[in-house]
């Protein structure tokens, strides 16, 4: 798998982790100048988890995703501009402005949408996975989850249920440490959340979240097995969410060295090296790729706040096809 | 179109084989559906009939009805069985937060044709776990169609139509009413929704009622014939949308109503109705709106309590009997 | 392996059986006469289960029942006068009429009640373990499920919890092969319900639950485990039930169940196996076995006369209870 990566994928994983840590970064900002309304959940020191998985995806293929999503959406192909427009509220937004930053869906790129609930994308995606069998193409449906949502009942039924249908479902735990001030391991009852695969009959598998190249080489091996009519598995991402749960956590439940530490283990700042130990990356290159991103992301920024507001009659529309 | 008598439960099978030849994206998925055929034998027939098309799921409500939900985001049109109505506790995160909101949520780019079928209703001493009508607590959701039929025929025209809608449907049918007969016309019949029928015509006084509502309503209506009193019945048949217009222009003629249905009285879908009628139709009113409904208490078990708990038709004669002052 | 136990509660235990095995049978014949209304979900065949499970807790334990729990009420002590008045829905039933077969509850007795919602019970057996934990008591709470129960999301939350607390709890899944139309092996991912303790590193076990003195031996290991706060255990009994999934079901189940299963099941029957070992080990006598049955059916007798004869409750009472 890892030889099969040509340089031009590389590059473009690589730009697309930039994209997430420079979009993110963007929302912190924006955030903080008071033009995105309610909260915002950031996904920095996750790049390489939403970006490893959604890498070997097709454009067909579904996901469902979290309130810690904007990585996911980005990764699987979302437009910048229509998701700063949603996150700032206006009508050019993915949602119209009536989703916001935890409601981000894109059906024709397969997202079936973030989620407000902890544990609200896994019925989701069994519904996904069945429809994929029942219509016998060979798509493959994936679940991102947080550690806090393998806690939830519905993990357990929709992992059993996957189970037994053997539906092509990636299930991906992005265990960043904590379930917003809860510490993994004060609310899981194992170690690794990987473990609980053996509930299921299934393989469970726990990577360097962190490490690009070894999520995206489980994730692909995973994906293929899906393909294959061969049922699902559990992917388990060690990560580590570096900003606080939320914009304006005070993070009391945590000590800056913590932050500090993984701060070293940063997945781009990882994967750089990789690529420049390869010749792949120079850091000529790094820097247009950075300026690339800058430059869409401030296009997208400037489309965002030249939209219209919607009208507020508008909060009336799109409940159902025929009222 | 040619009418037979058949049954509430043969009605629905006939709807669904008509439709799910129709059309190969409806299947049905729920709790022991295959080998019994439902657990009322609602779907008779239809296991042999569409192979592979009724999904048996373990007890796993939550991901039972997301599995509706995903399938319906995906191009496909499901049914799901709730098994009992009471059950829809354990998925009320998928039904309420999730099925009711997605399409709004994400701007209208996503239609959720989906249909929860859920039996419900009381008078089996099946106890408070297994006979409660939930149907207010899905009207107070925006985003839900909530559609309560009575009689067969407008079961098999709803289920139908529901089915071919590509919003969210919760369909409650009463469990009691599952053998209760009725004309059915053959073939093509549907019975679009949100629109009320007015079963029986009368100019004394409006009865607003659904499901097992009605059969309460239409014996007291015969009963108050007798006095000389002659109760309008109005069969709401789809609570969400609600046919206003309907309900209205049977009001304007009688200028009197009483709503009735078997859901316990607070927060009922009575107290939605009187408040509509009193806040639009103030200048017509004669009387104050009255509500004949099920008492404030789970159900209980032993027939005696369960029959105290419950609306009866006496009840909704004296309702009748006190806005008409007679 | 029997001789470890003693005489005494050998035959407790093979008592309690028989009188859960003759309720059930009662039941169903008063249920067929119209005497008693809804339905009824009878455990003709998973007796050893209830009370190899109970035969080791002590009346202050807790106990979280299911749908068909009518052999753990017994086996956890209840009043069989009582238990056979709220059948009837009669005011002098353990719920006073208003919860019947699914519904029964029996607080003082540790019974913390049946659930009609399967997997309803799980959260309410963790709840009972904190209140032990926190009163720092050395009580223990089992909790009863059926193997469809396993599915349920409840399952997951309160394992997970139960292991993360090592709470005093002790999940008995009464595995009866159905959910009832749907075999264990169609909707259970796992072969063994208990390799599901796996995942959240607890001890898990799968057992004969027509053994009882297996059942026993291994509920005894686990309740001496919870007592010294060493946490939860999930025992998988696998049993069977001989009757249908209730009293409505086709030919006890004969749609979803063969005719040589089903044969094959009798042959495993608990009490049949108990009693031969009994015998075999000379631990009861003919005498002694004849008195025992003539004992438990004057006891289901008066229970049944007791519930005859008591009033219903009055219509108006079906307003009392809902708040304190
Ligand atoms: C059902 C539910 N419970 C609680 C919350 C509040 N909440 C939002 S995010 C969160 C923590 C989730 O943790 P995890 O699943 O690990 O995801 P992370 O935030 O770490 O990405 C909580 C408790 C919620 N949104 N939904
Ligand atoms: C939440 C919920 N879903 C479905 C049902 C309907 N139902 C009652 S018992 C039962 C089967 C339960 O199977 P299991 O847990 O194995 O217990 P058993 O009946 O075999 O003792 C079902 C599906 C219910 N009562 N509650
Ligand atoms: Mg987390
Ligand atoms: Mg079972």
């Amino acid at each position: 798998m890892k030889s099969s990566v040509s340089t031009r994928e590389m590059r473009r994983l690589y730009r697309t982790m930039v994209t997430i840590r420079k979009f993110e970064t963007l929302a912190g900002e924006l955030f903080a100048a008071g033009k995105i309304p309610g909260f915002i959940h950031l996904s920095i020191g996750q790049e390489a988890s939403s970006t490893g998985v959604c890498s070997v995806l097709r454009p067909d293929d579904y996901i469902a995703t979290t309130h810690r999503g904007h990585g996911h959406v980005i990764a699987k192909g979302g437009d910048l501009k229509k998701m700063i427009a949603e996150l700032i509220g206006r009508k050019t937004g993915y949602c119209k402005g009536k989703g916001g930053s935890m409601h981000i869906a894109d059906f024709s790129l397969g997202i079936l949408g973030a989620n407000g609930v902890v544990g609200g994308g896994f019925p989701i995606i069994i519904g996904a996975g069945l429809s994929i069998k029942l219509r016998h193409t060979d798509q493959v449906a994936v679940c991102f989850f947080g550690d806090g949502a393998s806690n939830r009942g519905t993990f357990h039924e929709a992992m059993n249920m996957a189970s037994i249908w053997k539906l092509p479902i990636l299930f991906v735990c992005e265990n960043n440490c904590y379930a917003s001030t809860t510490p993994t391991a004060y609310a899981c009852s194992v170690n690794n959340i990987a473990t609980r695969a053996a509930g299921y009959n299934f393989p469970g598998v726990t990577v360097d979240g962190n490490d690009l190249l070894a999520v995206r080489e489980a994730a692909g091996r995973a994906v293929d097995r899906a393909r294959r009519g061969e049922g699902p598995t559990l992917l388990e991402n060690k990560t580590y969410r570096r900003r606080g749960h939320f914009e304006g956590d005070p993070q009391k439940y945590r000590t800056q060295a913590e932050v500090a530490e993984w701060e070293k283990n940063d997945p781009l700042l990882r994967f750089a090296s990789v690529l420049k130990k390869k010749k792949l990356l120079t850091g000529e290159m790094e820097k247009e790729i950075r300026e690339q991103v800058d430059c869409e992301l401030k296009e997208a920024v400037a489309f965002a706040e030249q939209s219209e507001w919607p009208n507020p009659e508008d909060a009336l529309e799109d409940m159902f096809v025929n009222p | 179109m040619t009418e037979r008598m058949i049954s509430c439960s043969a009605a629905i099978c006939e709807a669904l084989t008509e439709e799910m030849a129709r059309d190969e994206a409806i299947f049905i998925i729920g709790e022991d559906l295959v080998a019994h055929g439902g657990i009322f034998g609602q779907f008779r027939g239809l296991p042999e009939r569409f192979p592979g098309r009724l999904i048996d799921t373990p007890i796993s409500e939550s991901c039972i009805v997301g599995a509706g939900l995903g399938a319906a985001l995906t191009g496909m049109r499901p049914l799901v069985d709730m098994h009992f109505a009471d059950f829809v506790t354990c998925a009320m995160d998928e039904i309420v937060n999730q099925t009711a909101k997605i399409r709004y949520m994400f701007g209208g780019q996503v239609k959720v044709p989906l249909v929860i079928w859920a039996p419900d209703g009381a008078g089996l001493s099946a106890a408070a776990h297994h006979s409660q009508s939930l149907e207010s607590w899905f009207v107070h959701t925006p985003g839900l169609k909530v559609v309560v039929p009575s009689e067969p025929a407008d079961v098999k025209g709803l289920l139908k139509a529901a089915i071919r809608d590509d919003d969210p449907v919760i369909f409650f049918q009463h469990k009691k009413l599952f053998a209760r007969e009725g004309p059915v016309p053959e073939g093509e019949h549907i019975v679009p929704l949100g629109k009320a029928a007015v079963k029986r015509p009368g100019g004394s006084v409006t009865i607003l009622t659904y499901g097992s509502g009605f059969y309460m309503s239409m014996e007291a209506a015969n009963e108050l014939a007798g006095m000389g009193i002659e109760a309008e019945v109005i069969d709401l048949r789809t609570l969400k949308p609600l046919d206003f217009g309907t309900i209205a222009d049977s009001i304007k003629k009688t200028n009197r109503a009483v709503v009735v249905h078997e859901a316990c009285l607070s927060g009922g879908f009575g107290a939605e109705v009187s408040a509509r009628i009193n806040s639009e139709l103030f200048d017509y009113l004669d009387a104050p709106v009255l509500r004949v409904a099920a008492k404030d208490v789970p159900i209980p078990f032993s027939p005696r309590l369960e029959n105290f708990v419950l609306p009866k038709a006496e009840d909704v004669i004296s309702a009748v009997r006190q806005v008409v002052y007679r | 392996m029997t001789s470890r136990i003693d005489n005494k509660r050998c035959l407790k235990m093979y008592e309690q059986m028989l009188t859960i095995r003759r309720f059930e049978e009662k039941a169903i014949e008063l249920f067929e006469h119209n005497l008693i209304r809804g339905n009824i979900h009878p455990c003709i065949g998973q007796e050893a289960v209830s009370v190899g499970a109970c035969s080791p807790l002590r009346r202050d334990d807790f106990m979280v029942n299911t749908h068909r729990g009518h052999g753990n009420c017994i086996a956890k002590g209840a009043d069989l006068k009582l238990m056979m008045a709220e059948l009837f829905g009669k005011s002098t039933g353990y719920c006073k009429g208003k919860g019947g077969s699914m519904h029964i509850a029996d607080f003082e007795g540790g019974n913390l009640g049946a659930n009609g919602i399967v997997g309803g019970g799980l959260p309410i057996a963790v709840g009972a373990g904190i209140g032990i934990q926190n009163r720092g008591t050395d009580q223990v709470a089992v909790c009863f499920f059926g193997d469809g129960a396993t599915n349920q999301g409840t399952f997951h939350e309160s394992l997970n919890l139960a292991a993360l607390w090592k709470l005093p709890v002790i999940f008995v899944c009464e595995n009866n092969l159905y959910g009832l139309s749907t075999p264990v092996r169609e909707s259970i991912s796992v072969v063994n319900i208990s390799d599901r303790a796996m995942a959240y590193g607890i001890p898990g076990m799968s057992i004969d639950g027509n053994d009882i003195i297996a059942m026993h031996t291994k509920m005894t290991e686990a309740v001496d485990r919870a007592r010294a706060g060493e946490g939860p255990t999930l025992l998988d009994c696998i049993t069977y039930r001989f009757f249908g999934h209730f009293t409505g079901d086709p030919g006890k189940g004969i749609t979803y169940r063969s005719k040589e299963e089903m044969g094959q099941w009798l042959e495993r029957c608990p009490i049949k196996r108990f009693r031969e070992r009994l015998i075999k080990e000379k631990r009861i006598t003919e005498k002694t076995e004849k008195t025992m049955e003539a004992d438990v059916k004057a006891s289901i007798e008066e229970a049944v006369q007791f519930a005859k004869e008591s009033p219903l409750p009055l219509p108006e009472e079906a307003l009392q209870d809902l708040f304190h």
